[in-house]
């Protein structure tokens, strides 16, 4: 018996029991960035998972110590570079609590209308990414994924005309936004989110007539209520786990209590729990931008006046925990201020990190096949992971 | 529950914490009183959202640990803190209380070079196995060099 035959043979009489260690990464399609998971599997069940992040790290929070709070808020754009304008969000609203500033209206309004648009840009992302990840099972791969980008470019299209940039914005500064928006873009905003709003009905048809894309988002990767709060999971996943928590309804920021918004809950905590929860935003964020622009107030954009003064900010000393709710869920920058120009200590609390943590707790006992459908229902963004 | 009444059920139980009734309510704690109270804001206060846990680099003081957590339905927000006190780097893990702390506390390891007692898998999370020092840490100067990178 030569030894390519014992190869054989051995491979035929595989009768399970035995262990096997699946390396899943760093540069596997699935994870949307660089993530290796290292997979302890019983023929096709994973038994055991562990998580290898930091491939990202840049350490934000150090740098933040090094850069003033008119700096930091384009570098902090780079953490999660899916929905770049959150985490300016977050760091602006921490300075401003920390200095007592204030912001007026529009800026607020405008606040709220670009991060709106960036959370149905994000899922947009999320959806085309997670469909193709499914791939086969929605009969042909990259549909999904074309069509979805295809309509975040619109969006982009519109940041581009208020900023000039299309991924990384800098948009938020201490006080108020940079730029006001350009003539015509209101309109150009309105034609956008109505058409992609007719899209999302669209695709929603296109997923939930199929019975394969059922099969694999139903009952898989199931999160209970107490293991989501425990690990402090956020955004989607917490309300696609039955807790009805959305920080724009229990502690409004930046003029969100203006505006009629539902917050979706679905109790089953699966795969399938957070796709509907994530449709149903991309319909209330639209809800909300219909309201900003139609009840946009006249008025300064930012309580500093220009540039030159906002380099010089200094904050008194103090310390304050901000945070949005970014696509993926609380965002929160931990800000301490000594009364100089730039920050004594930042903590990023990254929504992605706190959301990952949860796949070791989930995993186990799913087929292979499982990990990229539950992977990708987490949306995790590793700039944001891995700061 | 309101915060005033958790503020001073957190008085009575815990004599040594310093309440501060702001929101979110500001408890400082001795060392000692860290895992009995993190157990009690989620068994009694009901406070069971891990939100973080992070450090602080008092440079002569010390360091100092952070964590905050919320009761999402009455929307009370602890922010926990502890000094460990000059040259002491060791704290009780509370990963064994809210399993949201494991990578929390691992990060706060990498970056801080925090001991947590009683953590199941203190290892670095973000930064190589092998990197040297605890960047976060005020001693740590932004360009130290880390060969052969740099």
């Amino acid at each position: 018996m030569t030894s390519s035959e014992a190869a054989s043979r051995i491979e035929l009489d595989y009768a399970g029991g035995e262990r096997l260690t699946m390396n899943m990464g760093p540069q596997h399609p699935s994870a949307h960035g660089v993530f290796r998971a290292i997979l302890t599997l019983e023929g096709e069940t994973v038994v055991g998972v562990d998580a290898v992040i930091g491939y990202l790290h840049r350490c934000h929070e150090k740098l933040a110590e090094t850069l003033t709070y008119a700096q930091y808020p384009s570098i902090a754009s780079k953490t999660d570079y899916v929905a770049a304008m959150t985490s300016e969000f977050a760091y602006v609203l921490a300075a401003e609590d920390i200095g007592k500033i204030e912001v007026p209206k529009r800026a607020q309004y405008l606040r709220v209308v670009t991060s709106e648009l960036q959370r149905v840009a994000s899922h947009l992302l999320w959806l085309g990414t997670w469909c193709m990840d499914m791939g086969g099972a929605l009969g042909g791969g990259a549909t999904i994924f074309l069509y979805a980008i295809r309509e975040r470019e619109l969006i982009l299209d519109l940041f581009e005309a208020l900023v000039g940039a299309r991924l990384l914005y800098g948009f938020y500064q201490v006080g108020g936004v940079r730029y006001d928006i350009p003539a015509g873009w209101a309109a150009q905003c309105r034609d956008t989110i109505g058409l992609i709003e007719q899209r999302i009905d669209e695709y929603e048809d296109l997923l939930e007539g199929n019975p394969f894309f059922l099969a694999r988002a139903r009952g898989v990767g199931v999160i209970s209520r107490e293991l989501a709060q425990d690990v402090g999971i956020a955004g989607p996943l917490l309300r696609g786990s039955g807790v009805p928590f959305d920080i724009r309804r229990a502690a409004p920021y930046s003029s969100y209590q203006d505006f009629q918004f539902t917050v979706p809950v679905e109790p089953d905590g699966d795969c399938f729990a957070r796709y509907r929860v994530r449709m149903v935003e991309f319909r209330e964020s639209i809800r909300i931008v219909r309201q900003v622009l139609d009840g946009l107030p006249e008025g300064p954009i930012s309580s500093r006046p220009g540039l030159k003064s906002v380099a010089q900010t200094r904050i008194p000393k103090g310390e304050s925990y901000a945070r949005v709710e970014g696509p993926r869920g609380e965002v929160g920058c931990y800000l301490i201020a000594d009364g100089s120009a730039k920050p004594y200590r930042m903590k990023w609390r990254g929504a992605s990190f706190s959301n990952l943590a949860v796949l070791p707790h989930i995993i186990p006992g799913h087929k292979v096949a499982d990990v990229v459908a539950i992977m990708g229902s987490v949306d995790p963004v590793f700039g944001e992971v891995d700061r | 529950m309101t915060r005033e009444q958790a503020a001073t059920l957190i008085g009575e139980r815990f004599g040594m914490a310093q309440v501060d009734g702001t929101s979110p309510l500001v408890v400082t704690l001795p060392v000692d009183q860290w895992v009995s109270f993190a157990r009690f804001a989620k068994d009694t206060l009901g406070c069971r959202f891990f939100a973080f846990s992070t450090a602080v680099d008092w440079k002569e003081q010390g360091l100092e640990v952070v964590v905050r957590v919320e009761n999402l339905d009455t929307q009370i927000a602890l922010l926990m803190k502890t000094r460990l006190g000059a040259g002491i780097s060791s704290c009780p893990s509370l990963a064994p209380v809210y399993r949201g702390a494991n990578w929390m506390e691992r990060e706060c390891y990498d970056m801080f070079g925090i001991r947590f007692d009683g953590h199941p898998d203190l290892r670095r999370i973000l930064l190589a196995d092998d990197w040297e020092g605890h960047p976060l840490l005020k001693s740590y100067a932004v360009d130290t060099p880390h060969p052969p990178y740099r």
